[in-house]
């Protein structure tokens, strides 16, 4: 599996959303699963999946599936 | 100057003059942003005889008592760009705040709290434990006071363990586990006031288990009327925590849920200290004027962030004085305060710790 679908993968597991769902529209507090509650459960999964750990202003800036793509490369995992 | 360039300053970096500045500016515009947003709003303003659009000293702005927002729905934005309602726990039979919040300020709260709280513990992130149960997290759609501190403070962990299981009671393989696995590293906590006093550092001692970690960072908030009650004061709860768990870093700090984000935090010298994002004013009891340095009186508390519910300036019932200015011994610059408690006569408030068996 290549990193851009492991990233995928994360989003869709942890929101329970589907493909489709997965574009510049999917920002926090766009989706009722992506609130404060699921935002922790997200970085945990992305640190779990990519074994890295964000700095606590990169969990406070990543807001949303595309931006978040930036900040996975800042950590050396190319998407 | 809007929140992206305010949250660049350091959260203690600006003097008396600085900060005065800023906030005859930002309190006034933030009024006026209200008065155009809130109907409700705008209705107490013009009775309270303020010509619109005029600009006036932090003092001089006009408060609302924090009650308000239980008797009434005070919203400045648009009802669909609400993202999220928060809510005071209060005790049974109360009625509680409620708070409207759209996408701007509740980045704008993550984003205060922050810049605070690593100004204490850095910006790497700390093996967590949390003295709590994970159950308070369970009901995500009407969100409690109590369950956003925890999730708020959980940005600052990795590894976050609960120390508390469902029914509320120790879990101590879970604490055991844990310090075990950090022992060599600074370790975070976070709680609340009363419940880490009753459910942790009480089972602790009368199993006659004490734990020796060697640094830990604990930030605790809620209310202290409990423990009055028990006679339990600053010096005997952090004294009583050393004891039992080992050499540990302590920080109150105190908050309302009518303003999160913009906590204060209590110093290494035992002062609550006003970030940039937030001031505090004590006011005389009787006439509301003015209280000098070391008069008791009431606390009204100013907030920057507060910008799709009118609550940036805020007459609270607790009550404290102000210990000084820009000159405490930790170096932070800003007032600095002691707070006494909730005022005789104010109708009992939930704190967020509210746990009754």
């Amino acid at each position: 599996m290549s990193n851009l679908e492991k990233y995928n993968l994360v989003f869709l597991e942890t929101f329970e959303i589907e493909e489709n769902s997965l574009n510049d529209k999917l920002i926090y507090q766009s989706i009722p699963q992506w609130d404060s509650v699921g935002h922790m459960g997200l970085i945990a999964a992305l640190e779990d999946t990519f074994d890295i750990m964000f700095d606590t202003d990169d969990i406070v800036e990543f807001n949303s599936y595309e931006k978040g793509k930036e900040f996975m490369k800042k950590y050396n995992v190319e998407l | 100057m809007a929140m992206d360039e305010l949250i660049k300053i350091q959260p203690y970096g600006l003097n008396k003059e600085e900060k005065r500045k800023l906030y005859t500016k930002y309190i006034s515009d933030l009024t006026w942003k209200h008065y155009n947003g809130c109907p409700e709003y705008k209705k107490i303003i013009d009775t309270l005889g303020y010509s619109y659009g005029t600009s006036f000293l932090p003092e001089d702005a006009p408060m609302l008592p924090v009650r308000l927002f239980k008797e009434y729905e005070l919203i400045s934005t648009k009802k669909d760009q609400i993202v999220k309602t928060m809510t005071s726990s209060g005790t049974s039979g109360q009625q509680v705040s409620k708070i409207f919040l759209d996408r701007n300020n509740v980045e704008a709260q993550t984003k205060v709290l922050t810049s605070i709280i690593t100004s204490y513990i850095g910006k790497k992130r700390l093996p967590l434990l949390i003295l709590d149960s994970k159950q308070v997290l369970k009901d995500r759609s009407m969100f409690s006071a109590r369950g956003a501190g925890i999730i708020g403070f959980q940005t600052f962990g990795r590894n976050i363990t609960y120390a508390l299981d469902e029914k509320m009671n120790l879990d101590l393989d879970a604490i055991n586990s844990f310090f075990n696995k950090y022992q060599n590293e600074t370790i975070l906590m976070f709680g609340y006031t009363y419940m880490i006093w009753q459910y942790v550092i009480q089972i602790l001692k009368e199993r006659k288990i004490s734990f020796h970690i060697e640094k830990g960072i604990l930030f605790h908030i809620g209310g202290w009327k409990k423990l009055k009650d028990k006679a339990v004061d600053t010096a005997t709860y952090n004294e009583t925590i050393r004891k039992t768990m080992g050499n540990i870093e302590i920080h109150n700090y105190y908050g309302m849920a009518e303003q999160l984000g913009s906590v204060f935090v209590e110093c290494e010298y035992g002062a609550m200290h006003c970030s940039v994002f937030s001031d505090i004013i004590i006011r005389k009891p009787d006439d509301f004027s003015v209280a000098n340095i070391g008069e008791r009186g009431l606390i009204e508390l100013q907030s920057l962030i507060p910008t799709s519910y009118p609550g940036h300036v805020l007459l609270t019932e607790d009550e404290g004085e102000i210990l000084g200015e820009d000159d405490c011994p930790c170096k932070r610059m800003g007032k600095y305060f002691k707070i006494h408690g909730r005022i005789k006569g104010a109708e009992i408030r939930g704190c967020s710790d509210t746990y009754e068996r």
